[in-house]
């Protein structure tokens, strides 16, 4: 392996030109023709345009990235996270250019893409899936009460012709449960044409807690401690920590036994997530699906544990990394990420495209990391995400990684656009957050309190 | 009979226009649905009135504040 092509823009392309770079080899930028002067190309030893600015027509162009690579030389492709990283025919065709590819196989890209198989291999491997009921048919009530026990209360009763949330009824308790699912039968065999139901387990107050592994390929991985990433807005995560607070260390440790017996099963290859639910109260966690890739949260593992994540997925693919056996890797204090977004949290958080007429990052602190793909007087443009930077800390505590992060989001200067810096700041003093109160309906229950603070 | 401007209230790509010049739209009915930043934001009528006029087109960029579309009400 000589060149890396990253198959991405913004923060994550640089980050991985960072690591390819001090691994001895060179970079190679794909941009789309609304990224031509971006910090991404700047940052590549060479760079290839791939097409208009929409990413359907750059980043996603399977056929335009291999011909880039084929352009600059390169003989390894780094997906990044989002656009094609997930994307098995892209894996595939990689391989079939006689190219390397860093990440998982194709086939464990299309396993774990498809969520119901995903689910079956993790219950398969002793992973523990949400409980859910089998289906029962309109007028069909026998057995009913024992296959409520069998999943636990709260449940959900599910249209098993429904979706995104239609036909969906809450039974907290025996009492309700009969009336509720004949009901619900009825209601679906009109809306959907399909009167059958299922039951599902409800966690009311849910922690999103996920397991970072890594496989050798071989069948062997190991983990690198959870993260906790509860703190999301519209289902995209705000703020990100590692570890989880509170999160009991047996319950930790089971949930890392589980993440490494999927990765064992499947004979994972390279930096992967595990996603799990978490109950907030009882601390029973379910599987919710894996992630075969970097993820944007990876930063707060590296900081605990010290590992270059995507330096180990290079040296995994060009066949120079050395099993790191899981007694190696400890855990050390506390890191928080803080995505800052171009967007207005005032307005349903909506997104504010712009210039970056002040754009300065803090520097000259101890303990602190910025991963961003901009800089002053760059424009934000609607077409890709409106993440600008990462803001990661670590502290020996979590108390000093907070502080830490308070005094970091102060001292960003940023503007010509509207963004969420006031909003992570107010996340970070909150006293539910400093008490580790943290869950995925946090922002959505105390917006108001935040957005005035 | 008034024109009443309607306005974006984001800056993005006009990816779907839903309605014609000439068509009937209600209070609150989609007219045309931005993209901006991985996320599709419509753009409605702020009351009941007939399309005078599209000032966009599919793929267009258009900024905060900008007039995309006039009503008659």
């Amino acid at each position: 392996m000589k060149s890396v092509l990253v198959a991405n823009r913004g923060e994550i392309a640089c980050r991985v030109f960072r690591s390819a770079r001090a691994l001895g080899l060179s970079t190679v930028a794909i941009y789309s023709d609304a990224d031509a002067g971006a910090a991404h190309v700047e940052a590549a030893d060479r760079a290839v345009g791939v097409g208009p600015a929409p990413a359907r027509e750059s980043y996603l162009r399977v056929e335009k990235v291999l011909e880039a690579a084929r352009e600059a030389g390169a003989d390894a492709i780094h997906p990044g996270y989002g656009f094609l990283s997930e994307n098995a025919e892209f894996a595939q065709s990689v391989l079939d250019a006689g190219l390397t590819w860093i990440g998982p196989s194709p086939h464990t890209i299309r396993q774990m893409g498809d969520k119901q198989r995903a689910r079956q291999i993790a219950a398969e491997a002793g992973v523990p899936v949400v409980p859910g009921s089998a289906r029962f048919e309109p007028g069909e009530i026998e057995g009913l009460a024992q296959a409520a026990e069998a999943v636990g209360y709260p449940l959900l009763v599910k249209a098993a012709g429904g979706g995104g949330g239609i036909g969906m009824r809450r039974v907290d308790g025996p009492e309700k449960l009969i009336d509720v699912v004949v009901a619900t039968q009825s209601m679906a065999q009109k809306s959907f044409n399909n009167g059958a139901v299922f039951l599902e387990r409800f966690v009311p107050k849910a922690r999103h807690v996920e397991m970072q592994v890594f496989g050798f390929g071989d069948g062997r991985a190991i983990h690198l401690f959870e993260r906790d990433c509860s703190l999301q807005r519209r289902f995209q995560k705000v703020i990100e920590e590692a570890r989880a607070p509170g999160l009991p260390a047996e319950v930790a440790d089971a949930m890392a036994a589980a993440a490494v017996r999927l990765c064992e099963a499947t004979a994972y290859s390279g930096a992967g997530t595990v996603e799990f639910i978490v109950d907030a109260e009882s601390f029973e966690f379910f599987f919710l699906e894996m992630n075969t890739r970097i993820q944007v949260e990876h930063p707060v593992t590296e900081m605990i544990t010290g590992r270059d994540l995507v330096a180990m997925q290079i040296e995994l693919a060009r066949g120079t990394l050395g099993f790191v056996p899981q007694n190696e890797v400890a855990a050390h204090g506390h890191a928080i990420e803080c995505r800052l977004y171009a967007e207005d949290p005032a307005k349903m958080f909506m997104p504010s495209p712009g210039p970056l007429t002040t754009f300065r990052p803090p520097s000259g602190m101890a303990h602190l990391r910025v991963d961003s793909g901009y800089r002053e007087g760059d424009a934000v443009t609607p077409f890709y995400d409106p993440m600008v930077a990462k803001i990661v800390v670590w502290g020996e505590s979590r108390e000093v990684a907070r502080l830490r992060a308070m005094d970091a989001l102060r001292a960003f200067s940023i503007d010509g656009i509207r963004n969420n810096r006031h909003f992570l700041l107010a996340c970070l003093a909150d006293d539910d957050f400093a008490a580790g109160d943290v869950h995925t309906g946090f922002i959505d229950a105390n917006r108001g309190r935040l957005l005035a603070a | 009979m008034a024109k009443v401007d309607i306005k974006t209230e984001i800056t993005g790509n006009v990816w779907k226009i839903e309605k014609a010049v000439g068509d009937n739209v209600a209070e609150e009915e989609v007219i045309l649905i931005l993209e901006s930043m991985k996320m599709e934001i419509p753009v409605s009528a702020s009351e009941d009135g007939v399309i005078l006029e599209i000032l966009v087109a599919e793929g267009e960029t258009v900024t905060e504040g900008s007039v995309v579309a006039r009503i008659e009400v």
